[in-house]
Order: C-alpha cells, then sequence, then structure tokens
C-alpha cells in the first residue's frame, strides 16, 4: 500500500528522499574523510617506530634568551650506550645527528640530508637494504667514509646505474657507496623518505660536523607497556649522568610518541565529529522534508482518509499507513544514500587525493537515523491523517 | 450469490429513540435533528428525503456511525452505538454498514478490484481470500471483465457499480446509499436502481437519501425529513417476503 502511494508519486518521493540521500551521503562521505586523515596520522606516527622514545637535548638557558630546543650540546654518544647498557625492557638505542649537504658524482649533484646514525638506526626505522650492506660497527669504529644512499638520491646522482661501490663526495668528502635502501616513497607527512645519505654517526661527527655530541637518541622500548617505566628510567639516568641535582632544570627532552599520538587522534576525532555533525544537520534537514512533504500528502489526500475511514479504517489503520509511507521514504533513501556517501567518499580519494577510509558504524548509524527520522517526521504528519474526521474528510475537495 | 442468513424474527435493524444533534452557533444552539423516533426492519427498502437544510444528511451520517448524536438512543442489532469511541464506531462501520456515495468515492490510484477489497483489509482478512470475494462481487453487479481497470477508465454507472460491489463486499446489514444516481444519466440511473431492487430482493436493508421523488418511489417505504424531524413516514413495515 505504500509503495503503491509512493510510486504514484515518483518524483515526489524522490525529491523527498533526497534530503534523507544528501544527509546520508554526507555523514558517510565526511566521516570517510575524517576516518582517512586520522589514519594518515597514525601510519605516521606508527612509521617514525613503534614503542619509540625520543631522547633531545633540551635549550640553553645560560644567560639571557634562550636558545631553541636540541641547542644543549649536553647529550653524548655515552648518554646512548649507558641507556643501553643500564636500563630494562629496551629493544634498540639509536643516537643520531644529521646536517645538510651538498652530495656529489661525477657532474651530478644533489642537496640532501645526511644522517649519522649507529647500525641500530636500520632495525628502529624498519629499513631493508635493497642491495649491499648497511653500516657496521666496524665502519663505525674505523670512522670509515662509507654510505648508505636513498632511492631518491641514487636516482638524481647515478640514474640507473647501480651506484653500489661508487664513490660519492659528500661535503667534499669522498665516500664509498656500500649499500642502496629500498624505496619507503613519501612518508604521509608528505616527505621523501628516500631522499636521504646515512653514514656511521661517528664519521659524521669527526669527519664532517666536527661535535662531539649527538642530535637524538632514539629508544625502541620492548613493550608499549614498558613505555612509562622506561621513559622515567632513562630521566632519572641522564640527571645522574649529567649530575643535575634538586630542582634544576633537565638539560634533555624524553619524548613519547603515544602522547604525540593520543593528541593527534584526538584532533583527528574532532575532525571527524565536526565533519560528521555539519553532515548530520542535512540529515535533520532532510527529515523535516520528508515531513513537509508528508505533511501535503496528508491534505492532499484527506479524501482518500475519508473513505478508508468510512469504510472502517480505525485511528492505528490510517497512522500505520502514513508512518509506513514515511518510513520507507527513509529506508529506500537511507540506501540510495549509502551508495552515494560510499561513491563519494572513492570519488574524493580518486579525485582529491585523500585518503578516506569507509567504516561500518557510520553507516548503520546514518542507516539508523534515517530510517528513525521518517518515523519520527512521519509521526505528526500521520496523526494529522488519523485524527481527521471521516465527514469533513469525505467533504474536501 | 452467497446468502447472509436472515433472522427469522421481524425485529428491528434500526432503532432510533429521542435523537437530537445540537450544533452551537455562536450564541445560539441550533438543532439539527429534533428528536428523531425511528424503527427500520430488516429487509426495508426506505427512501429517505427532504430538502437541503432539513437535517436529512446529518440523519445519514448518524445512521451511517459516521457522527454521533448529542443525545438519544440509536441501537443497531440490537446493540447501543450512540456513544462509541471513535475507533468501536469505525469497526461497527466496517462490519455492520455498506457505503454508496453520489461522488462514487474510489481510490484513483488502484483497481477496482482493490477498491471492492478494501473495506476487508479493515475486516483483517487475508490477500488471497480478498481477492477472491472482491471478485466475486464484482461479479455480482456485472463487471468482473473490469477487475484490473483503474476508476477513471470507467464510466459513472461502471463506477458506481463497482460503489456497490464495495459496499456489499463485507456483506453488512445494512446499505446506505447516498444521492447514488445524483450524478448518473438516466440510462446508467436506471441500471444502479435495478440492482438496487434486486439486492433487496434478496433481503438486505437499505436505506436510500436521495431528493428525487422518482428514485424514492423505487422504494418501499418514503421518509420525509423537515427542519430536523420526520414529517412523512410512508409504507412503513413493507417487507419482501424472502424466500
Amino acid at each position: 500500500m505504500a509503495f503503491t502511494a509512493l510510486y504514484a508519486n515518483k518524483l515526489r518521493s524522490l525529491l523527498t528522499m533526497l534530503g534523507i540521500i544528501i544527509g546520508v551521503g554526507a555523514v558517510i562521505a565526511m566521516v570517510s574523510v575524517g576516518m582517512g586523515v586520522r589514519s594518515n596520522v597514525q601510519e605516521s606516527i606508527a612509521s617514525l617506530g613503534s614503542n619509540m622514545l625520543i631522547v633531545s637535548p633540551g635549550s640553553s638557558n645560560r644567560g639571557g634568551p634562550r636558545g631553541a630546543a636540541g641547542s644543549m650540546q649536553t647529550l653524548k654518544y655515552d648518554d646512548a650506550k649507558a641507556i643501553q647498557a643500564k636500563i630494562k625492557n629496551i629493544d634498540f638505542v639509536s643516537p643520531s645527528v644529521s646536517g645538510s649537504y651538498q652530495v656529489v658524482n661525477g657532474n651530478q649533484n644533489w642537496n640532501t640530508s645526511v644522517q649519522g646514525v649507529t647500525p641500530e638506526y636500520m632495525d628502529i626505522k624498519s629499513l631493508t637494504v635493497e642491495s649491499g650492506s648497511f653500516i657496521t660497527n666496524d665502519n663505525m669504529n674505523k670512522r670509515d667514509r662509507v654510505a648508505v644512499i636513498g632511492a631518491t638520491v641514487a636516482e638524481n646522482l647515478f640514474g640507473a646505474e647501480n651506484p653500489v661501490g661508487r664513490n660519492i663526495r659528500v661535503n667534499n668528502q669522498p665516500f664509498r657507496v656500500i649499500g642502496l635502501l629500498e624505496s619507503k616513497g613519501q612518508s604521509s607527512m608528505g616527505q621523501d623518505q628516500d631522499d636521504v645519505v646515512i653514514i656511521p654517526l661517528t664519521t659524521a661527527q669527526e669527519r664532517m660536523l666536527g661535535i662531539t655530541y649527538v642530535q637524538s637518541v632514539s629508544v625502541q622500548v620492548s613493550d608499549a607497556m614498558y613505555m612509562d617505566q622506561v621513559q622515567n628510567d632513562i630521566e632519572v639516568l641522564l640527571r645522574q649522568r649529567h649530575r643535575i641535582i634538586g630542582d634544576n632544570e633537565d638539560d634533555f627532552h624524553v619524548r613519547n610518541l603515544t602522547s604525540l599520538m593520543e593528541t593527534m587522534n584526538q584532533t583527528t576525532t574532532m575532525i571527524t565529529l565536526l565533519l560528521g555533525s555539519v553532515a548530520g544537520i542535512s540529515l535533520i534537514v532532510g527529515g523535516i522534508g520528508i515531513m513537509n512533504i508528508m505533511m501535503v500528502s496528508v491534505t492532499e489526500r484527506t479524501r482518500e482518509i475519508g473513505i478508508r475511514k468510512a469504510l472502517g479504517a480505525t485511528f492505528n489503520n490510517i497512522m500505520m499507513q502514513f508512518l509506513i509511507e514515511s518510513v520507507v521514504i527513509g529506508v529506500i533513501g537511507g540506501i540510495i544514500g549509502i551508495a552515494v556517501g560510499c561513491g563519494l567518499s572513492y570519488a574524493i580519494a580518486g579525485v582529491g587525493g585523500f585518503t578516506t577510509v569507509i567504516t561500518l558504524a557510520p553507516i548503520l548509524i546514518s542507516f539508523t537515523f534515517s530510517v528513525g527520522i521518517g518515523l519520527l517526521f512521519g509521526i505528526l504528519p500521520a496523526r494529522k491523517a488519523a485524527r481527521l474526521d471521516p465527514i469533513e474528510a469525505l467533504r474536501y475537495e | 450469490m452467497k446468502e447472509k442468513k436472515i433472522k427469522s424474527s421481524a425485529e428491528h435493524v434500526i432503532r432510533l429513540r429521542g435523537i437530537k444533534k445540537l450544533y452551537q452557533m455562536g450564541q445560539q444552539q441550533v438543532a439539527a435533528l429534533d428528536g428523531i423516533d425511528l424503527d427500520i426492519k430488516r429487509g426495508e427498502f426506505a427512501a429517505l428525503m427532504g430538502p437541503s437544510g432539513s437535517g436529512k444528511s446529518t440523519l445519514m451520517n448518524i445512521l451511517g456511525c459516521l457522527d454521533r448524536p448529542t443525545c438519544g438512543s440509536y441501537e443497531l442489532e440490537g446493540r447501543e452505538v450512540a456513544h462509541l469511541s471513535d475507533d468501536e464506531l469505525a469497526l461497527t462501520r466496517n462490519r455492520h454498514i455498506g457505503f454508496v456515495f453520489q461522488n462514487f468515492n474510489l481510490l484513483s490510484r488502484i483497481s477496482s478490484l482493490d477498491n471492492v477489497a478494501l473495506p476487508l483489509i479493515y475486516a483483517g482478512i487475508g490477500a488471497r481470500e480478498r481477492r477472491k470475494r472482491a471478485m466475486h462481487f464484482l461479479d455480482t453487479v456485472g463487471l468482473a471483465d473490469r477487475a484490473e481497470h483503474m476508476p477513471n477508465e470507467l464510466s459513472g454507472g461502471q463506477r458506481q457499480r463497482v460503489a456497490i460491489a464495495r459496499a456489499l463486499v463485507n456483506e453488512p446489514e445494512i446499505i446506505m446509499a447516498d444521492e447514488p444516481t445524483g450524478n448518473l444519466d438516466t440510462k446508467s440511473t436506471r441500471e444502479i436502481m435495478d440492482i438496487f431492487q434486486k439486492l433487496h430482493g434478496t433481503g438486505r436493508t437499505i436505506i436510500l437519501v436521495t431528493h428525487e421523488p422518482e428514485i424514492a418511489v423505487c422504494a418501499n417505504r418514503q421518509l420525509l425529513v423537515r427542519d430536523g424531524v420526520i414529517t412523512r413516514d410512508e409504507g412503513k413495515g413493507v417487507v419482501l417476503d424472502v424466500v
């Protein structure tokens, strides 16, 4: 019966559904964009390494203007060794320094980030060597001028040739390429992870930068449950080693990536909620559209209601007839809306280059919502119809 | 045609006592019906006449359980129905009264068959049985071949026959016809009145509202309503013998 009535007013039914279609579609598409942003952030944080603590030098506070974070020179390679030796539940410790240098091969040159690292860096960053080998402890001890290069650097300096075994010049010093990293592509933060030259930490400190400190120490904790404990242990150990007593400020920072991740998650959840609620408003507007059209429909069909009542339809019979109609609008509109929303989200991913993630929750919620809206906004018109006086309704022209 | 069992006692199908219907018009109270006493026996064919404004329509609405009297008693089939609730009245209409209207009042979007079956939906009868019964009564009015036609594909006379089939489909005690020939030409009028006389012949109680004397003479009893009271009552008690 409901279908007959809706089918008889095809165009009007479709236009009524449009509100719901747009509402549901927008909710699904917007939430999928929000979820996409969230998964991007999570991935990029995870790609920095899981269960990671980063120890960096604090800012200088000697006299007047303070330096930037990391400007102190108090963090040493020995600190990293001490952390490795004395603190439990740690998988890897990787101190590193970095600088930006011109890298040259023959007549090709390229400016890139040069990282001075220890062999553990490979595990902590989950790098893979495509050909050749990574830096060894032997290289570290001998301060060898060897380099492992990323795919972008290799392409710019060597083209399609195999760079392993060839010589390059970094800051006018000759380095032998011992390995080529497997391409990791762009990080989700938009950084090219292949644009890098990796050399032994000791070589970088003494032969390139002429420094004795390290710029950061990455610590990989064996399990997420030890994060807080390890962080605390590191702080105590470093205060001891740096002879910081009492209330004096630390000359280092231990940053916890999980807290970063939590903050980022909170932010992206807010974004998702914002987008979702904007879309949700259009869903409610769609519901009001249903109410409008059903009101018109009741007025237009006053005579039909009169006939049905004269033939014995009770209050509930008429109420149900109109309620079912508006729920059917909600259901069909909801289903089409889901299809539109998913399509839209794929289109955004395809054309806009966004990452979108379609999850079940917004689909179920917005569908339930659209059916609920059909029901809720159908009640008023349905009651109006069911309360009509049969005599008045029969007289209606 | 499946016959309804006619109760042997000549009891009254309708029994009105002191029915009044009052309307508030500003400061004044106006009585549309001012004390009606009326008995209609089973199998009677009564014509209700009167000029417009006489209270004829109000009486028709009360008899058809579409409206409640302000005071008085209305026994339908021995059951007091004057003060039932809306839903109880709806149920009473569905079970006991079949309506035929001047402007047919068919639903234009559904077929004749579905129109005829409509009262059966509200009687809670299953789809297959509904079709069967609706088909049977369409056949009774000679329109079995028009079952799938939409009302707007039918002539006025045919539409009124569909409406009569619909009035019959739930086998009510009373057929209420309100100016059933008012919108029809002479030939169709003839056909429709023939059908009513045949129905009367099979023992149905029929109440016909009309303002045309030549239509009213088809009935056995003529009632004249004027200023809210019945002023003339002719041919009372004539009931065709039911074989």
